[in-house]
């Protein structure tokens, strides 16, 4: 009797530490209450496309970093606060810059960074419209009593062969 | 000859990409300029550290070109600093610091151990100014002139070197 009661005590105390570690793993991931899901919808964009300012490349919704954690927190009281998007971002950009926009601001400074692919892209495609059209002449042009006289030559000997 | 030129030209466009990108891979990426630069100080009223009686605010900053040191007793880059600040301090740099993210006993207790170059500490315990300062690690460096505008960021690590070279300078360049 006495062992099965041993026995029964190591059961309840590996269940309670067992619990204590869910619990502690529990409270690692952040709960929040949203009115809406229309605003839990925008807080899940919004952190994806907020970039952590102390990691090389990851967003906040994915950084265990402390200020990833800070920037949520803030995210997520400034649209409970009735914030716009536009008014989140721009919040973060004063203070971290544009270095925590993973979408950049189409502007004077960043008019190269989207006008490059475009440009080169017209660039390309100009490029290969002249030469096809630098081809296509090339090929209409008829050929001189020299070059035909080899050419039959040539041909003629190729037969015979 | 100018046929030979066009086909040099892939060429020229991988060589002019290759130093471009490669010059990338020497940067050190926490090397950005803040964006506070050439803005006020944030809007701040918080507990001195040595003092929780004592409310400081951005008026306590003023009057002076001084730098602003934020660290913490859980950063140990910030107690390889130290001796650098100490320097600073004893050139007659005025030095405030924010001790950001700490608990009031352990953040005197850093001061105790390593040295204060700091006229006062402001006590930033959950983060709320360095998060204004866009401060994303301790230790980081402001110095603001005597109206209260950062003039010049420091990110991380004081080196030696720096103090002569860069902050010195710097603080020169502000008190005129």
């Amino acid at each position: 009797m006495a062992s099965v009661n041993r026995a029964l005590g190591l059961v309840l105390l590996s269940l309670a530490a067992l619990l204590s570690v869910m619990a502690a793993q529990a409270e690692s991931i952040e709960i929040r209450q949203f009115d809406n899901p229309v605003t839990e919808q925008r807080y899940q964009s919004l952190t994806a496309s907020l970039r952590c300012p102390k990691c090389q490349n990851q967003a906040i919704d994915d950084s265990d970093s402390p200020i990833a954690g800070d920037m949520r927190d803030r995210v997520y009281l400034l649209l409970q606060d009735g914030r716009s998007d536009r008014e989140v971002l721009d919040f973060m950009v004063e203070r971290f810059g544009d270095y925590v926009l993973y979408n950049p601001r189409l502007e004077g400074r960043t008019m190269l960074l989207w006008g490059l692919p475009a440009g080169l892209l017209l660039v390309g495609g100009l490029f290969m419209i002249l030469l096809v059209r630098s081809r296509r002449k090339a090929s209409v042009k008829a050929l001189s009593d020299e070059e035909r006289a080899r050419l039959d030559a040539l041909t003629k000997r190729e037969k015979i062969s | 000859m100018k046929r030979r030129l066009l086909l040099a030209i892939p060429l020229i466009v991988f060589v002019v990409f290759g130093v471009f990108l490669y010059q990338g891979l020497g940067m050190n990426p926490f090397d950005r300029e803040s964006a506070l630069k050439t803005k006020k100080f944030p809007e701040f009223t918080l507990p001195a550290l040595e003092d929780p009686e004592r409310q400081l605010s951005n008026a306590d900053l003023e009057g002076e070109v001084t730098l602003v040191n934020v660290w913490g007793e859980w950063c140990p880059t910030c107690k390889q600093e130290m001796p650098q600040l100490l320097a600073l301090a004893n050139q007659g740099v005025r030095l405030v610091g924010v001790d950001y993210k700490d608990t009031r006993t352990k953040g005197l207790q850093f001061l105790d151990e390593f040295g204060n170059p700091f006229e006062f500490n402001v006590f930033d315990a959950d983060g709320s100014l360095g998060f204004d300062l866009g401060v994303y690690g301790a230790p980081e460096t402001f110095l603001i002139d005597a109206q209260g505008v950062i003039r010049y960021h420091h990110t991380g690590y004081i080196k030696p070197e720096d103090v002569r070279d860069t902050i010195l300078p710097e603080v020169e360049k502000w008190r005129q």
